[in-house]
């Protein structure tokens, strides 16, 4: 990933310099060498900082709600083919001026998930680069490789945006994403199960949230000035889930806010700090969306209206069940 | 004795009733001046349309201890705000799915649309979903123990 993130630098250099944008959003090293964090350079100086590899999760599209506002001129942003999506959504709900943003597309490979390197038996990790198809870990204790396929975190391994859903200018560097999987799969298999094996499993999930408010914070859809869990008044504003009801609750209204909107980038489930599948509440409720009223992928474009803010006369029955098995 | 049980000891659900304003409060009005009964356990909630009650709402009534939730509306196409019952619709068939996906029983929550003229179809629904709910039992799965009494 290091030809590439020269190649973005470099281009990113130019454009500082001919004065088509005043600022660039990307990536530098945060506190570990795997986790990056998103940051404003000014300045080709500033721009030594900048890193893109498979550590460069982070969704940008997010950050230019504020960024796009603060810099005088335009701002260059470094989107993902999955970013594009989310920065489609904000310019549709008018959050993000699309005039402010020089929108750089920068083709991917995947991502990179530390955890799923751990889980490989690999100790002591100093660092990490990827090599001729093969990921090359620096340890500790002497040198390990494994396969960039066997260690993508959840959002790539199902990843469903092959190509850039808009940008000002791609950066071509023949870069393909991951094959995707269904990305229905684990929906399914929880579908199937019964309603108590169902309670179970999100019992067992959600009772570890700690009320962090990572998801919310990182999530693109939720972009509302006072949102409802900050409301002192209404009851559930809380840093940490008073009952078993709540830590439920949240995750429920979280999900149901997004409803219609959420572009399936996976940042919710990345930065959880439990770990905890909240993608597959937002894949629940695409997969009904899907199914009740027609597929739709938010943030595919800047026209088309959420389905949520749409009716047909033949909707169906809010009580209809067409599965067999499981509940009811 | 605690609310949820009658004066013979046997459980008596609680359960909330968003009623729109229009529609479905009238006909429960019609239901209560043609002397049709229907179990005293339904609270009515009254909102200007079914489109007004949120997600949180419904939550929040079963966090409260209700057992079972139902939303009553004006028919599709006759809502007195034209569209609001389609928005509902759309929106409760998510949740409810939503809610079933969690492992809680969808048969606690339902959306029925009830017109002015329909006293008699409230009083028969109420019944019905009344019995639902009993058969189905105590709310355990979306209590909050804040809001519940102390039961000895």
């Amino acid at each position: 990933m290091q030809r590439i993130g020269e190649l973005i630098r470099k281009r990113a250099e130019e454009l500082l310099a001919d004065g088509t944008v005043s600022a660039v959003i990307g990536w530098k090293k945060g506190e570990f060498f795997y986790d990056e964090t998103p940051a404003v350079f000014r300045s080709a100086a500033e721009l030594g900082d900048f890193v893109y590899d498979g550590f460069s999760a982070p969704n940008l599209s997010k950050y230019l709600i504020k960024a796009a506002g603060e810099s005088g001129g335009k701002i260059l942003a470094l989107l993902k083919p999955c970013d594009t999506y989310s920065f489609n959504q904000l310019v549709k709900e008018h959050r993000v001026d699309r005039e402010k943003v020089y929108a750089l597309g920068v083709e991917c490979r995947g991502m990179l998930d530390i955890e799923k390197i751990r889980s490989l038996g690999i100790r002591g990790i100093l660092g990490a680069e990827e090599r001729g198809g093969e990921l090359l870990v620096h340890t500790l204790y002497g040198e390990q490789c494994c396969r960039p396929e066997d260690v993508l975190p959840e959002k790539c391994a199902y990843c469903k945006s092959k190509t850039h859903a808009l940008c000002d200018e791609l950066l071509v560097t023949g870069d393909t994403p991951p094959e995707g999987k269904n990305r229905f799969e684990a929906v399914e298999r929880l579908e199937a199960m019964t309603l108590d094996e169902r309670f179970a499993f999100w019992q067992g999930e959600l009772s570890r949230c700690i009320r962090c408010n990572a998801c919310r914070n990182v999530c693109p859809a939720c972009t509302c000035l006072q949102c409802v869990f900050d409301n002192e008044r209404s009851g559930v504003a809380s840093k940490a889930n008073s009952d078993r009801f709540e830590e439920k609750l949240y995750h429920i209204i979280r999900a149901f806010h997004v409803a219609g909107r959420c572009t399936d980038c996976g940042e919710c489930s990345r930065v959880c700090p439990q770990h905890i599948p909240l993608h597959l509440l937002n894949r629940k409720h695409i997969k009904d969306i899907n199914a009740f009223y027609g597929a739709y992928q938010a943030g595919a474009d800047t026209e088309s209206g959420s389905p949520l803010t749409a009716y047909a006369e033949g909707d169906r029955d809010p009580c209809a069940v067409d599965r067999k098995g499981g509940s009811c | 004795m605690s609310v949820k049980t009658n004066e013979k000891g046997e459980f008596r659900p609680r359960i909330v009733a968003f009623c729109c304003n229009w529609c479905s409060y009238a006909g429960a009005d019609l239901a209560g001046t043609s002397r049709l009964s229907y179990p005293a356990e339904i609270k009515i909630i009254r909102v200007p349309c079914s489109c007004r009650v949120n997600p949180l709402f419904i939550l929040r009534a079963f966090q409260r201890g209700a057992d079972g939730v139902i939303l009553c509306g004006c028919h599709p196409g006759d809502c007195h705000y034209t569209s609001g019952n389609y928005y509902t619709r759309r929106r409760m068939a998510l949740l409810f799915s939503l809610l079933d996906y969690l492992g809680i029983d969808r048969r606690r929550a339902r959306v029925e649309w009830v017109s002015a003229a329909e006293g008699a179809r409230f009083a028969a629904v109420m019944c019905e979903f009344s019995k639902t709910v009993h058969a189905l039992g105590e709310n355990k799965k979306l209590g909050d123990l804040r809001c519940r009494e102390l039961v000895n």
